[in-house]
């Protein structure tokens, strides 16, 4: 049966509200398929970014599996974010459901509405969708008439808050996953749908590959903590894997970006040159739970890139990773590219880059085409000793050389990025970013021969994660993040020789608290967030929109009756043997491994990069049956017909 | 160059177009002269361009090529690049003085879904009645108090669509629909057709239920003593030929 386009009931709100064009969809590449493109037994999946689409369009996991998916005959993939208050309002008033931005159809109607959960601070707006949908926000109410509603991303490695929306999760790699659920739908339609929803679910746990909250049971302690996670059927494993792509060379997506006509936070087009990473900064979620490192080759990087330009019209190219200078040929890669690309104005760059990966010849390639830019380097931890603490092994020479000779050679701003809040942190690690951005100004003076330069110092608040050694340590409460954050800003202040040039940009800790309740929160959490969205809490990764009072308030009354508080997920270390709310989740990692560098940090004690040293048993490739898969190739790029620099069809004859 | 905004892309604002047309340039082809300086600029210079939600069938931009291009050529594989809705419908070689100068005044439809055709023209009489009209509208230097009467050289009420294309706008609604037809003159500060409704609601109280929907058909030189607006391209057509 057809699904109706709500774009015309849509269309009379627009004028109302601010930016339209985010909700009108059309944007390059874009597609929508028949709705019964693959006959009866179509599979329909419904793709959230669950935060406004200035953010959400960009996010390369939305892009890949909506390209994935929409590759195959008999499914179809459409894309819905978002919608801000002012427009929440307005469709509640007419009656307009939530809709996707390709075929404005309504999001109740798809097979699957799938959320890419980056943080946790979108489970709120995941909230909203559901309601606007007209889906029952708890799982246990949804009949066979709704939608899966499936969470992915790496908050998802944590789905116990939101245990109570979901009926589904799927941990790592989305690609391959995506597949063999459509597979899996396909199937169960073609059958004529045996045991309905719950049968349904049941075929997708059974694979080991995705978790269904509801087939597991919670039981606790009489203080609060866990006792077990159990499985309520036979058929299920106990445990749940994550999902692991091998060969990126085999998954070139997306080959065709999304190019919005809205403004949005990355304009250019990014191209993912490795996943995973095993420098073993212990505060890094990213890191732990992408392992192991594979990369993609360099002539798999430049076919990307070309075609990815000729489809987009992008301007600038992101070669993206966890540590983009890591990559065993990045030398060649940027030179090669920058070779190609000479005389078009297409700039490349570089996200993430460490310290000591980086060099001044990686930076000229950089920037030869495009515009320079500044550059940002992330030490994390003011001192040595903290550095040695979460295992980010850059030494403040590294660091006081690489921006001496970026200043040397014409650069004349650098950011760093730090946090606070880190365990074991006192007040004086702290204070040592400020002699740090000291040292970088006084060497860069010397260096650039000139007073004006400048250096950005950016400080976040720790936020403890699942999956890493510092998934038992005690978050530092805000107000200590706080109290830190002002000593360090009054200690640059205050300083005549340096303190102007010196800028320092921090959040205060508030936000971090919630963010940790969510991270590390079990399934009585989900009350919590229920209570404040229906308190009106919405878009709370925007400081405009995040109320701490209203979170801690709902917080107080949701867990109250259990006996546990805030500080209970938070503030609180825990000990080797607590049961966590995500143990029957692998990631690969082993516990004990995890625990064993958990201790280690807290002894000072570093862990080298498994690239280059043995193994030092995390746990992930036995596992999981993966491998390291990192170059070099030894093959080159060639040279193409750039992109921009051409025009000769367009010239006028003579 | 003419280009339109149809349909759904008449919600792109401005600085959305610009974004939208630099990608779609790389991606055609187009041989772009660039500006000097530290972050070099394709050289494209815009005359004033509709509102956000205002959709148009005359918009005008200038483009400055590196060489010489056949004008048919660039124009088919802009539009090609650009989004559906965002039409490339004329481009010329310029040959002549500055484009801007010559875009004078615009013919607009101004559809008002749930107004009497009655209920408008009534309104409209007592608009053109009056010898001046103060709106207040804010602008980048804040509340600005201005006359919307004066710039208003012709409108008529009128029941049916005039020749727009299908899609400018949403169509196929059985309610009354009321739509007023104006030439309206460029003057500081610009005169925008919501302000003529504002001026409608300060002379007649004039309140539409629902937002209108808004198209300019036209934008050129005014043609003296019958208030039309002609082509601006003309003059480099022209030249072409000679």
């Amino acid at each position: 049966m057809p699904v109706e386009s709500v774009f015309e009931r849509l269309e009379a709100l627009l004028p109302l509200v601010g930016k339209p064009i985010q909700y009108v969809g059309g944007e390059l590449n874009s597609q929508v398929k028949a709705w019964d493109v693959g006959g009866d037994a179509t599979v329909r999946w419904a793709l959230m970014y669950p935060d406004a689409y200035e953010v959400g369009l960009p996010n390369q996991g939305v892009m890949i599996l909506y390209e994935v998916i929409n590759e195959r005959p008999d499914a179809l993939a459409e894309r819905t974010y978002a919608v801000w208050p002012d427009l929440e309002r307005l469709m509640r008033a007419h009656g307009v459901p939530q809709f996707t931005v390709d075929g404005h159809r309504p999001v109740a109607a798809f097979d699957v509405l799938g959320v890419s959960f980056s943080t946790e601070l979108g489970y709120t707006n995941l909230l909203t969708a559901l309601d606007l949908a007209g889906i029952p926000l708890l799982a246990g109410e949804r009949d066979d008439a709704h939608p899966i509603v499936l969470a992915g991303g790496h908050a998802a490695f944590n789905p116990e808050p939101i245990t109570d929306f979901i009926d589904a999760a799927v941990i790592g790699d989305g690609e391959q996953a995506v597949l063999e659920i459509t597979d899996l739908i396909s199937a169960w339609k073609t059958e004529g749908r045996p045991g309905g929803r719950t049968e349904l679910l049941a075929r997708m746990a059974r694979t080991g590959g995705v978790y269904v909250p509801r087939f597991f049971d919670v039981e606790y302690l009489g203080d609060g903590r866990i006792r077990r996670v159990v499985p309520n059927r036979k058929d299920i494993p106990w445990r749940v894997h994550k999902f692991t792509v091998m060969d990126l060379d085999d998954w070139p997506y997306p080959k065709r970006p999304l190019v919005p006509l809205a403004e949005t936070v990355h304009e250019r087009m990014s191209v993912e040159i490795f996943r995973g990473c095993t420098r073993g900064c212990r505060f890094c979620q990213a890191g732990m739970i992408t392992r192991p490192v594979r990369e993609r080759s360099i002539t798999g990087i430049g076919e990307m890139v070309e075609q990815g330009l000729r489809a987009s019209g992008f301007e600038e190219v992101g070669l993206l990773s966890l540590s983009s200078a890591d990559h065993s040929e990045i030398a060649q890669i940027t030179r090669g590219l920058a070779d190609r690309y000479e005389g078009s104005n297409i700039g490349l760059s570089l996200p993430s880059t460490r310290v000591d990966a980086f060099n001044i010849d990686l930076a000229d390639e950089l920037s030869r085409n495009g515009r320079r830019s500044g550059l940002t380097f992330a030490p994390e931890g003011g001192s040595e000793r903290i550095r040695k603490v979460i295992n980010k092994m850059v030494t403040e020479e590294d660091l006081v050389r690489t921006v001496a000779a970026a200043f040397g050679s014409g650069w004349r701003q650098v950011k760093l990025y730090f946090m606070c809040g880190l365990p074991t942190e006192t007040d004086e690690d702290v204070l040592q970013i400020a002699e740090l951005a000291k040292r970088v100004i006084a060497t860069g003076r010397q260096a650039a021969g000139s007073r004006d330069i400048r250096c950005t110092v950016s400080i976040g608040g720790f936020v403890p994660k699942a999956h890493t050694p510092f998934q038992w340590a005690g978050q530092a409460p805000h107000e200590v993040v706080d109290a830190r954050l002002a000593t360090l800003r009054a200690a640059i202040r205050a300083d005549r020789q340096y303190g102007r040039a010196i800028g320092v940009r921090y959040h205060d800790g508030k936000p971090g608290i919630i963010e940790g309740l969510l991270s590390r929160g079990d399934r009585r959490v989900g009350a919590v967030i229920r209570r404040v969205w229906e308190d009106g809490g919405r878009f709370d990764g925007w400081s405009e929109h995040f109320s701490f009072d209203r979170w801690t308030r709902c917080a107080a009354e949701a867990l109250a009756p259990h006996g546990i508080d805030v500080d209970w997920y938070t503030t609180r270390e825990r000990d080797h043997a607590e049961v966590l709310p995500w143990d029957h989740l692998d990631s690969g990692l082993d516990k004990d491994w995890l625990w064993e560098d958990w201790q280690a940090a807290l002894a000072q004690t570093e862990q080298d990069d498994c690239r280059w040293t043995p193994c030092f048993d995390c746990g992930v490739c036995p596992q999981l049956g993966t491998q390291i898969q990192i170059g070099p190739t030894g093959r080159t790029l060639l040279p193409v017909t750039a992109v921009g620099a051409g025009g000769a069809e367009l010239t006028a004859r003579p | 160059m003419r280009y339109a905004k149809r349909g759904r892309m008449r919600f792109s604002s401005h600085r959305d177009f610009q974004r939208a047309l630099e990608r779609a340039l790389r991606r055609a082809g187009v041989p772009m002269a660039y500006s000097a300086g530290f972050t070099p600029h394709p050289r494209i210079s815009f005359a004033g361009a509709a509102a956000t939600g205002v959709a148009s069938e005359a918009e005008y931009l200038e483009i400055a090529l590196a060489q010489r291009c056949d004008p048919d050529l660039v124009r088919a594989a802009l539009d090609d690049a650009l989004p559906e809705g965002l039409d490339v419908l004329e481009v010329v070689q310029a040959r002549t003085g500055n484009l801007a100068d010559r875009l004078e005044a615009s013919v607009w439809e101004v559809e008002l879904p749930g107004v009497a055709p009655e209920e408008a023209e009534h309104a409209l009489a007592a608009l053109l009645a009056a010898p001046s009209v103060q709106v207040q509208r804010l602008t980048k230097t804040g509340m600005r108090s201005f006359d919307a009467r004066a710039a208003v050289l012709h409108a008529v009420v009128t029941r049916e669509a005039g020749d727009r294309v299908p899609g400018s706008a949403s169509e196929g609604s059985d309610a009354a629909c009321a739509i007023l037809r104006m030439v309206v003159r460029h003057l500081t500060p610009a005169v925008r057709p919501d302000d003529v409704l504002a001026a409608l609601r300060a002379v007649a109280d004039f309140a539409p239920p629902l937002p209108a929907r808004v198209t300019r058909l036209a934008q050129g030189p005014l043609m003296h003593g019958n208030g039309a607006v002609a082509d601006p391209l003309a003059a480099d057509r022209d030249a072409a030929d000679t």
